[in-house]
């Protein structure tokens, strides 16, 4: 009832065009992000921020930067965790190494860094697809964990190999409470989220999904291969390098190449695909799922637990957690495989006949 | 709608974690957060030292608590796995951590960070960053008897005493095996100066975590035939190292273990194939004669509430983990004695309590840990307080001591703690304590 575009009518190709052409869609985008950056600082606990929403917000943008190259591109990649530790050492060096480097442009320096090394590994795209490209930025992955663990270069020569960055600051205000680093991450991901949007909406990102319906077809009709390839990989690259210095900066402060291991390579092509491939809001669906769901689980077990009495050790609820999960993920990959984007879609489109579905 | 009612149920428990927890410990209970690790590749050497950790919490309520103060505690399961344990940090320390140990080099280093922000004490028994003994630089971290350094350095005067003398070792060949993450990487700076001074030779053979595909290591190992190998590993790797060392027929006899690789979990499945192996104790061994353990299984498993099996009480990793929250909790005592008895103590009291700890013998006896460990007494510029550890060996069944107790070389081991903790200080900007500030 609330929810259908019943006389809104588009008389310019602007209006046409916008990103939300739906009235309420654009108010709840602006409501969101109203509560986001003036109500949820102060209403949200400490512990959310650290624990929950701080590393949400960086591994959607992780995801976000995925979903560019596997969703909208069809190039698997398992190289993410890759390119999010090149990210992380590259701001790392140039954080520690030049002096005065304002920390904003050491980030972005770093997902620069990520874009070349992104766009090298790209390369052999152009020849090999599908399951055999995964296994080509496997080679990522496993070079960059060998490159930061051995060459000392990287980690300032530290003894331990162990990298850390303390007191971070922003045109001299500090980055070191909760909400200055939530609202500091959150600023990162709305950027880049808009800045994604618009890619996917425009010539380029058309590109990318021809390429990945059919790259022939797209060849035929005039897109060039190379270009539309190396893109994708370069942008996604790109977001994918700033979240891994957002990560090792904000999230963890002190860090070694095992925080980017093939691990976390894998749990973003989960987030991407349980979250809707070639989605931009199913990057945050994905993060939200894979990030919040284990912890959540892991706090609520114990909980009801109590509940009926029984104190359960925290070796059973690890497992537990464990098994729940990995029945949810192949659960919804049952009812919805493209995603829970889809099932958000389902649910917008449902809402818009409701209460007359015909 | 199926679905709908999902979404709905996952949102409202989203939201009920969302919402400032405010479940804060009782006023008259000292909480202490237990990270612990059950699960995972590390879990066979993780889940005796939290047994240990925790009936030690529980003996120590059962003996009447802290002057009165009862102990709380929670466990949150943290896998070795550095994100998680940052998680489990953030969240039990909302519930008024006194202290917090990790039992995770990674995480240690990570926590670090953090520490000083929260005013949180940060305990490392016998592992973390071995600079942070400076407690000039590294205010809030004690990693209280004993570090890496102290470890490798009494490991090497081990051997230099085997082969009778320090002259003896040169021109020998060593080969560190380590698991190649910041706590494998630690030894090097301390093993190398010693290298350098008795000109032996250092090999460096890393191990990707979490160890168990060893082979190429060990072909190495069969081609170079260092002298001795020392095995800095931890959980599944040690086993396997073990086993590799069987396999290429290198003698065990020559093998020492770093304290994270010398336990009966690292070697009973390979029982008389790990006879002679050797490793180094900070301080403890399998301890089945002490008091403590006595009073263990009298005041907590004889009622029912012992945490882990009965008959691993006293194991080494066990000891381990009664020392490591013993050592914390004399930190609250000494803070009770300054600030106030029977009071509830926070973290900066605390970790005043930590910096002036005496652990006499006597203190040490009345607590049930005579012969386990020596006294310790910390001061503002020492966070480590004693730099002893003595040697043991796997017989096949049991560990049993080879050596006399051994102590750390100061003229080797202070001159890199300062300047590692120098180039921590430069790094991160900080300038060092003043004398004025240690009063506080």
């Amino acid at each position: 009832m609330l929810y259908r575009e019943n006389g809104q009518f588009k008389t310019s190709y602007r209006a046409d065009a916008q990103i939300f052409p739906i009235a309420q869609d654009r108010l709840a985008i602006g409501a969101l992000l109203v509560f986001a950056y003036a109500i949820a600082p102060f209403v949200v606990s400490e512990y959310a921020f650290r624990a929950i929403v701080i590393p949400f917000l960086i591994l959607s943008l992780a995801a976000l930067g995925l979903n560019i190259l596997v969703g909208y591109c069809g190039q698997i990649s398992l190289g993410t965790g890759a390119f999010m530790a090149v990210g992380a050492y590259a701001a790392y060096n140039f954080q520690a190494r030049i002096e005065g480097m304002p920390l904003i442009a050491s980030l972005l320096l770093g997902g620069v860094c990520a874009t070349a090394v992104g766009v090298l590994f790209g390369i052999p795209s152009l020849r090999i697809k599908g399951l055999y490209l995964a296994v080509a930025t496997l080679a990522a992955q496993f070079f960059t964990d060998w490159a930061f663990l051995r060459i000392k270069w990287f980690t300032l020569d530290s003894a331990s190999g162990a990298a850390s960055v303390a007191g971070l600051q922003v045109f001299g205000l500090p980055i070191e409470s909760p909400v200055s680093k939530y609202l500091f991450c959150l600023s990162f991901l709305t950027v880049f989220a808009l800045l994604a949007k618009n890619l996917v909406r425009g010539a380029i990102g058309r590109e990318w999904m021809a390429m990945r319906d059919m790259d022939v077809a797209a060849s035929v009709i005039g897109i060039r291969p190379v270009y539309a390839k190396l893109t994708a990989f370069a942008v996604s690259s790109f977001i994918v390098g700033v979240a891994g210095a957002l990560w090792a900066f904000v999230y963890l402060g002190s860090w070694e190449p095992a925080a980017f291991s093939i691990e976390r390579s894998f749990q973003l092509l989960f987030m991407v695909i349980i979250g809707g491939l070639g989605s931009i809001m199913g990057s945050f669906f994905g993060a939200a799922f894979i990030v919040v769901l284990p912890i959540v689980l892991d706090q609520v077990l114990p909980a009801l637990g109590r509940a009926v009495g029984v104190t359960l050790d925290t070796a059973f609820v690890s497992h537990v957690v464990f098994m729940v999960y990995g029945a949810l993920i192949v659960f919804f990959l049952i009812v919805e495989p493209h995603g829970l984007a889809r099932l958000w879609s389902t649910a917008k489109e449902k809402l818009r006949l409701w209460p007359f579905p015909h | 709608m199926k679905f709908r009612n999902l979404t709905l149920a996952t949102a409202a428990l989203c939201a009920a974690t969302l919402v400032p927890a405010g479940a804060f410990a009782q006023a008259k209970e000292q909480f202490v957060p237990v990270l612990s690790y059950r699960t995972g590749p590390y879990a066979p050497n993780g889940v005796p030292w939290a047994n240990g950790f925790v009936d030690y919490l529980k003996l120590t309520n059962a003996r009447g608590g802290i002057n009165g103060v009862k102990i709380s505690y929670e466990e949150c399961e943290t896998g070795y796995d550095t994100g998680k344990s940052v998680e489990c940090y953030e969240r039990l320390k909302g519930k008024g951590a006194s202290f917090v140990q990790p039992l995770s080099t990674g995480a240690t280093f990570a926590i670090t960070e953090k520490a000083p922000i929260d005013k949180i004490p940060l305990i490392s028994i016998g592992y973390g960053r071995s600079e942070s003994q400076d407690g000039g630089v590294f205010k809030w971290n004690f990693p209280i008897a004993g570090t890496y350094w102290v470890a490798s350095d009494a490991i090497l005067q081990a051997i230099a005493k085997k082969e009778g003398g320090w002259d003896k070792l040169k021109g020998k060949k060593f080969a560190l095996v380590y698991h190649d993450s910041p706590f494998g990487k630690e030894p090097i700076p301390q093993l190398q100066e010693r290298a350098k001074l008795h000109g032996f030779e250092l090999q460096l053979l890393p191990v990707t975590a979490p160890g168990v595909e060893q082979k190429s290591t060990w072909l190495q190992v069969r081609q170079s035939r260092p002298d001795y190998v020392v095995l800095w590993g931890w959980g599944v790797m040690n086993s396997t190292a073990i086993k590799e060392a069987q396999a290429t027929g290198y003698p065990r006899e020559k093998m020492y273990g770093v304290w994270w690789a010398g336990a009966e979990p690292d070697v009973k499945d390979v029982a008389d194939g790990a006879k002679g192996y050797n490793a180094v104790t900070m301080q403890h061994g399998a301890e089945p004669q002490s008091r403590l353990v006595k009073d263990v299984l009298a005041m907590v498993h004889d009622k029912g509430q012992g945490t882990g099996p009965k008959e691993e009480v006293g194991q080494v990793l066990y000891m381990r983990g009664a020392m490591s929250a013993m050592l914390g909790l004399e930190g609250v005592r000494a803070a009770q004695e300054r600030f106030g008895k029977g009071k509830v103590m926070t973290g900066e009291q605390i970790r005043w309590g930590l910096e002036n700890l005496n652990l006499t013998q006597a203190k040490l006896d009345a607590l049930g840990f005579a012969g386990v460990m020596r006294p310790i007494s910390t001061s503002c510029m020492d966070h480590m307080g004693s730099a002893w550890a003595r040697i043991h060996t796997w017989d096949g069944k049991a560990w049993k001591f080879s050596s006399d107790w051994l102590q750390a070389d100061e003229q080797i081991i202070k001159p890199l703690v300062k300047a590692q903790a120098e180039k921590y200080a430069a790094e991160k900007k900080l300038t060092r304590r003043t004398p004025e500030d240690c009063q506080s």
